[in-house]
């Protein structure tokens, strides 16, 4: 699935890093631990989270993953999407809970990220 | 022998600049053209024990070390020391607080998690002394 589809199904907001869309995203992980986001994520992942502080656009850089999907409509400050601007980061953002939004994406194929 | 070291302070509590460290580790093996693989393993690495010494120690250094044929990630503290080193190996077990569980760390993962994405891995701590542990990549 391409980040510009997850943005339609899910009908959620780009943050920043629109040149991106393209980008193929071929599982995901919804998390607010990013203690277990370390241990599972891919650099193909789609991360779901409700976190929202500067060690969630760290860890992404860490892994080198290209799309963080904030859930439950957190607003993300100024200098979160400057740090994820930096590291091409895409950030996109719903109003919808974490099960919601992760339920949808599952309907539509998107399958989930294992730890090996 | 190691033809190259880089030597970073951890402070105990400092949350606020934690994984400064890591994004230089990563970006100084960039410049060395390093492949992107083992980059991003050493990056996952140094960054879970960075947040370890920034947690659960009382003060270190996260060392980047390069010999020929290997490169080493050595977290080295003051303390406090692990008692049980098994435990702290089982997935889950964890001893961080609240505070930092709330900012989503702390779901003792970190060293299992080191362990995994590296060649060679060691753990040597001694309670009232201080833990080393290495974690060893082989280019």
């Amino acid at each position: 699935m391409k980040i510009s589809d997850v943005v339609e199904v899910l009908g959620c907001s780009v943050i920043c890093g629109e040149q991106f869309l393209d980008l193929e995203v071929d599982n995901a992980f919804g998390s607010d631990m990013m203690s277990d986001v370390l241990a599972y994520v891919k650099p193909t992942t789609l991360v779901l989270t409700g976190m929202v502080n500067s060690h969630v656009i760290r860890t992404a850089e860490m892994l080198e993953i290209r799309c963080i999907l904030f859930v439950r409509g957190k607003v993300v400050t100024e200098d979160l999407i400057e740090h994820a601007k930096q590291n091409d980061l895409v950030l996109l953002s719903t109003p919808m809970t974490l099960y919601e939004a992760c339920g949808k994406l599952y309907s539509k194929g998107m399958p989930p990220c294992s730890k090996e | 022998m190691v033809i190259y070291r880089e030597i970073y302070k951890v402070k105990r509590g400092d949350f606020a600049t934690a994984g400064e460290a890591s994004a230089k580790i990563k970006s100084t093996l960039k410049k060395m053209g390093i492949g992107p693989a083992i980059i991003r393993e050493v990056a996952i690495s140094s960054y879970e024990l960075e947040l370890n010494l920034v947690i659960h120690s009382m003060g270190g250094e996260l060392i980047l070390e390069i010999e020929n044929g290997k490169m080493s990630l050595i977290s080295k503290d003051i303390g406090p020391g692990i008692a049980d080193k098994a435990l702290v190996m089982q997935e889950g077990y964890s001893t961080a607080p609240e505070s930092v569980r709330a900012m989503g760390f702390g779901a003792g993962m970190g060293l299992p998690n080191v362990k995994r994405h590296s060649h060679n891995f060691s753990l040597e701590s001694e309670v009232g002394k201080g833990t080393v542990i290495t974690a060893d990549y082989y280019l």
